[in-house]
């Protein structure tokens, strides 16, 4: 930060709002410090953190990130002349920091690391090559896998030399590793500020799946790498747990989560969970870092953790990465903007949110994207942005969510009766979509298969035709229906949309992680299941003669077993001759 | 709480005489210079001091929320500026105490041996710090320890519409409380938060039979009591809480009832001071008020004590979507709810289960912990029930409470096909004999294993092929009467 800081005086404190006086022009969205405040969470001895969020004549609206006990008018506030900003670099992955961006574990965070802990720096660039923004000047290894590019800041717009370039070796962050012709040292560190998205070349059209792991959504509602998508829920209707999911699950390179004004105990348990292998066998602390800012945190700092979020992903997105970020949840930050905006004395607009809603969630969400990255050799990343939402009452007809719903590409909704009945995850396929499907096709096919478009079609089709089946059921009355009114290929229908339902949309601890070539052959499976069934029900079998109790729970072993491409074409077989050999008696009856 | 003039004479203070404005239980005084936010104040009044804080200011007016009424308050008073935040006495002395809202023993009697003060607003748990919940609560009900397991440093609130037994159900499940093994350790503070006499009555009288005896505390406000201290019991009630938790190291049950009294008192002082509403006419930030409520509840790395919670949350007209208990089940690690349907029945406690869920449980139930089978026995009782549930909704089973329409009396089981009389069945068994322990003298707490021995006779009701998430060793351990197990299940490990 800069030293030469302004200083204004206190004259009002309202809630998590503090009204400066200044005699000095201030810029909008300037961070600010009080020193004479100590925040309790942290214990940063900087004082209280703040940032400037409205101006009127002489005087600053400041929201500030810590407890405002104590301040008193007169105190003094010192004006950093900077935007907020954070120092991106090498140590995030692995780390939980609050919502501006301090590390919560100082003993063995960021902090620590910033003055102390040395990074391996390979160069890339030689001297006398020109570099410019976003331009790689070498690669620090961080955690077993993970290589992170140190990148020419997107402040060098035009080519400079490359005076001196550090040799292989151990560097802390704040180090000098390169020199540029013009006498400008280069660390491993670059600050930006969080609410100005970081500029890449050219936006790209998003062509490319992000598999999340969940059978559901890969299959149903895609996701695109640089999408957005929405995820709405009532109370206790799994969103918290999918998101986990993801975090580890799907098939990115960094994933950032935002547990934005969630509980304390989940961010425990996130932490705990970070240590544990996941699906590549590897901790997700290896690829995840976490940005902290529970309910109980002050709200203020609730809202920058979503910038802060994006700021990191597209940072990551700049080395030609892809990152996703999980905000959990986006309703917590837009009731944080109404809790500031109230105490502001800002006009509400619907459901007492301020005007601004819309366009800061959609400046948010325009943060997501496909990008070619800055730099001569040009690089592919994309930041993709998944956030819960937590409707008041349930009611998706709020602002907050509607505003999601239009912005995001894949929209799935959590409905509660199904997760009150233990139905993970609880996806409720009326309401939920994904505009991403065709742009995908193409991608999805390479990966799962050539017949994937058909086996998609099939489960679509089956599950439809089920639902509207069951459906009339409920309505004509169930006994009544299915003696009088169903054939048997339509019970089978009954039955065996119920199986793809518990079988292969279901998922639960045990298989968390389902790759698309896996979910495709199970799909495969199914299909000829219902293929050989049909064909002998139309050769005479009858319905109860076909289905055994033991059908779904051998599918479900079946599914579980690490590799049942075999065992299953196996079991396939050997159902199919028991069906030939079954009711010999039937077939000569109709014959 | 305390009143900072009585217990550390000041030689100097501050003051103002000008009170401007008196809205409800809020003052807009003038000529405050040098107050903190949040810092407390003094009015005195006649004999009196009223007690208040600072919520705000802006230039040179300040508004302070007063604790004590304001009737009969004369605009030229003095406030006096104490520079201190609210405190509460805390220590080993507060032991089987009933204390007033803010911490005072209750009938102006002194206590003894109380030397450390602490600021009632606490401060945030660090989430870096929290460690997830490592044991379990036996609470003694079926419904919660086989299925919605209270776990320590748990928040679960109990969501009841009004005329149904929260307080009575908070009550029995303070009583019931242990932790297996550890039962020394182990003390309750109840809070009652603008309760009617009634109400009081009955979490006194819990609180003397059991509380007192282990040497719990019991913090009163009643309806009758002053509006804004209503803001402060819960704070003084968990502010003792952690003390005993996180310095003593006990295990700490919060009984808080009732939270919509608490935020009814935060929606009348947000209106006084002009804030700006949100749903209900409750204030826009009481969201991060709850929170900062609830979330002082767990376990801290290194300490070795917990603080669960157990608000009680009336949802005026049954409304699980009114704005306090939604924000609330928004923070809190689940929610127990109660059924009307069930009380109608004379169920107790009458919980409806599906709707009723425990957030940290999976981490603190099986194997070593409660029993191997916990979680899918759980699942699979959840599915079931869910399923006849669903049912007898389609029947029209749920439209009245009365027997005499029992559609089933007309309505023909004929339509039904044998398993779906079973899984009704299942129902009613589950309702009337799991969920159901009786009430007032009749009630009976049920050890664990007694709940799981109810489980399955439950579930005994049902043919196997519906207990697919059951294992099939286990199913053949348990189910042994009338029900032999289908060959095609038999052979199922042999054949994959």
């Amino acid at each position: 930060m800069k030293e030469d800081l302004s200083k204004g005086s206190i004259t009002g404190v309202s809630g998590p709002v503090v009204v400066a006086k200044t005699d000095f022009p201030v810029r909008m969205f300037e961070a600010v410090r009080i020193p004479g405040a100590k925040s309790p969470v942290t214990k940063s001895p900087a004082g209280l953190l703040g940032e400037v969020v409205r101006i009127r004549g002489r005087e600053a609206d400041i929201q500030i990130y810590g407890d405002a006990t104590g301040l008193s008018a007169g105190e003094e506030v010192l004006f950093t002349g900077e935007l907020l900003s954070v120092d991106l670099g090498p140590g995030f992955l692995g780390e939980v920091l609050d919502g501006v961006g301090r590390p919560l574990r100082p003993r063995q965070g960021v902090a620590a690391s910033r003055n102390e802990k040395l990074w391996r720096f390979e160069p890339s660039a030689s001297e006398g090559d020109a570099v410019a923004r976003g331009d790689v000047l070498g690669t620090v290894a961080e955690g077993s896998r993970f290589l992170h590019r140190i990148l020419v800041p997107p402040a060098f717009s035009s080519p400079e030399a490359v005076a001196w370039i550090a040799p292989e070796g151990d560097y802390a962050l704040r180090d000098c590793v390169c020199r540029l012709e013009n006498g400008t040292e280069l660390t491993l560190t670059q600050r930006w500020p969080i609410r100005v998205p970081r500029p890449a070349k050219e936006r790209l059209p998003l062509d490319r799946p992000l598999f999340t792991g969940q059978r559901a959504l890969d299959t149903l509602f895609p996701m695109a790498l640089g999408g957005a998508a929405a995820m709405p829920g009532g109370l206790g209707a799994g969103k918290t747990a999918l998101q986990r999911s993801l975090a580890k699950c799907c098939r990115a390179d960094v994933v950032i989560y935002v547990g934005c004004g969630g509980r304390g105990g989940e961010i425990a348990e996130l932490l705990e969970e970070f240590s544990e292998n996941v699906s590549e066998g590897l901790p997700l602390a290896e690829r995840a870092a976490l940005v902290a800012n529970t309910s109980n945190m002050p709200a203020a700092s609730r809202e920058t953790s979503v910038y802060l979020g994006m700021t990191l992903a597209e940072y990551y997105r700049d080395m030609g990465y892809d990152a996703v970020v999980l905000v959990d949840s986006v309703s917590r930050w837009a009731e944080a903007l109404r809790e500031v905006g109230s105490r502001l004395g800002e006009t509400p607009g619907a459901g007492g949110y301020p005007a601004c809603l819309e366009s800061r969630l959609s400046g948010c969400r325009q943060r997501a994207g496909q990008v070619e990255t800055l730099g001569a050799v040009s690089r592919r990343g994309s930041v993709s942005a998944i956030g819960t939402f937590s409707p008041e009452g349930g009611d998706l007809s709020e602002p907050a969510t509607q505003t999601g719903l239009r912005l995001s590409g894949a929209f799935w909704v959590l409905d509660k009766a199904l997760a009150q009945a233990r139905r993970f995850p609880a996806i409720d396929r009326r309401r939920s979509h994904s505009l991403y499907e065709e742009a995908l096709s193409e991608a999805l096919t390479q990966e799962a298969g050539q017949d994937w478009p058909e086996l998609k079609e099939y489960l679509r089709d089956v599950l439809s035709r089920g639902e509207e089946l069951a459906d009339a059921a409920r309505f004509a009355g169930r006994k009544a229906f299915s003696e009088t009114v169903l054939s048997d290929e339509d019970k089978w229908l009954l039955f065996h949309a119920e199986t793809l339902e518990i079988v292969y949309l279901r998922q639960d601890a045990r298989d968390a992680c389902s790759p698309p070539a896996r979910a495709a052959a199970l799909l495969r499976l199914l299909e000829a299941l219902d293929d050989r069934v049909r064909r002998a029900l139309r050769e005479g079998l009858r319905y109860d003669d076909v289905v055994g109790v033991s059908m779904r729970p051998e599918l479900i072993a079946l599914r579980d077993l690490p590799d049942f491409t075999d065992k299953g074409r196996e079991w396939l077989e050997r159902f199919s001759a028991e069906l030939a050999a079954r009711p010999a008696t039937d077939r000569e009856a109709i014959q | 709480m305390t009143f900072p003039r009585q217990d550390h004479k000041q030689l100097y203070r501050k003051g103002s005489r000008g009170i401007r404005d008196i809205a409800g239980p809020l003052l807009f005084v003038e000529n405050m210079t040098g107050v903190g936010y949040g810092e407390l104040v003094t009015v005195e009044s006649g004999a009196d001091a009223r007690l208040g804080r600072v919520i705000q200011f802006k230039d040179d007016l300040c508004v302070v929320q007063i604790f004590d009424d304001t009737v009969g308050l004369e605009a030229g008073r003095t406030v006096w500026m104490e520079h201190d935040v609210a405190k509460v006495g805390v220590g080993e002395a507060l032991r089987g105490r009933v204390l007033n809202g803010r911490g005072q023993p209750v009938g102006g009697k002194k206590l003894y041996g109380v030397k450390e003060f602490l600021p009632v607003d606490g401060s945030p748990i660090n989430p870096a710090d929290r460690t997830t919940p490592n044991g379990v609560i036996e609470t003694g009900i079926s419904a919660l320890d086989l299925m919605n397991t209270l776990a320590r440093g748990q928040k679960l609130p109990v969501f009841a519409g009004p005329g149904l037994p929260a307080c009575e159900i908070a009550a029995r499940i303070a009583a019931g409380a242990t932790i297996p093994g550890k039962d020394d350790e182990f003390l309750v503070v109840f809070a009652a938060i603008g309760v009617t006499g009634r109400e009081a009555d009955l979490l006194m009288e819990a609180f003397e039979r059991d509380g007192a005896a282990d040497g719990g505390v019991f913090v009163l406000n009643t309806a009758g009591d002053p509006l804004a201290e209503r803001l402060l019991t819960p704070r003084v009630a968990l502010t003792i809480a952690e003390y005993f938790a996180f310095v003593r190291g006990y295990d700490v049950l919060v009984v808080m009832a009732d939270m919509l009294h608490y935020c009814e008192a935060l929606r009348e002082i947000g209106t006084a001071r002009g804030d700006i509403a949100g749903r209900g006419g409750y204030p826009v930030g009481m969201y991060s008020d709850l929170a900062q409520i609830y979330e002082r509840s767990g376990c801290v790395a290194g300490r070795p004590g917990s603080v669960t919670q157990l608000p009680v949350v009336t949802m005026p007209n049954d409304d699980i979507a009114h704005p306090v208990a939604d924000l609330t089940g928004q923070i809190t690690d689940g929610q127990l709810v109660l059924d009307r349907r069930l009380h109608a029945k004379g169920v107790f406690p009458p919980l409806d289960v599906t709707a009723s869920l425990s957030r940290p449980m999976n981490k603190g139930i099986g194997r070593g912990k409660t029993f191997d089978s916990h979680r899918v026995l759980a699942e699979q009782l959840y599915a079931a029930y869910a399923k006849a549930r669903e049912l007898s909704f389609d029947l029209g089973f749920n439209l009245g409470f009365n027997s005499r329409f029992d559609p089933r009396s007309f309505a023909p089981e004929g339509g039904l096909s044998d398993l779906e009389k079973r899984c009704l069945r299942f129902g009613d068994v589950f309702e009337a004999s799991f969920v159901d322990q009786g009430r007032g003298r009749r009630f009976a707490r049920r050890t664990l294993a007694q709940s799981e021995a109810k489980a399955w006779e439950a579930l005994s009701e049902l043919p196997i092929e519906e207990l697919s998430r059951l294992p099939r060793k286990l199913l053949e351990r348990k189910i042994s009467v009338g029900a032999a197990l289908p060959k095609d299940l038999e052979n199922l490990e042999k054949r994959i």
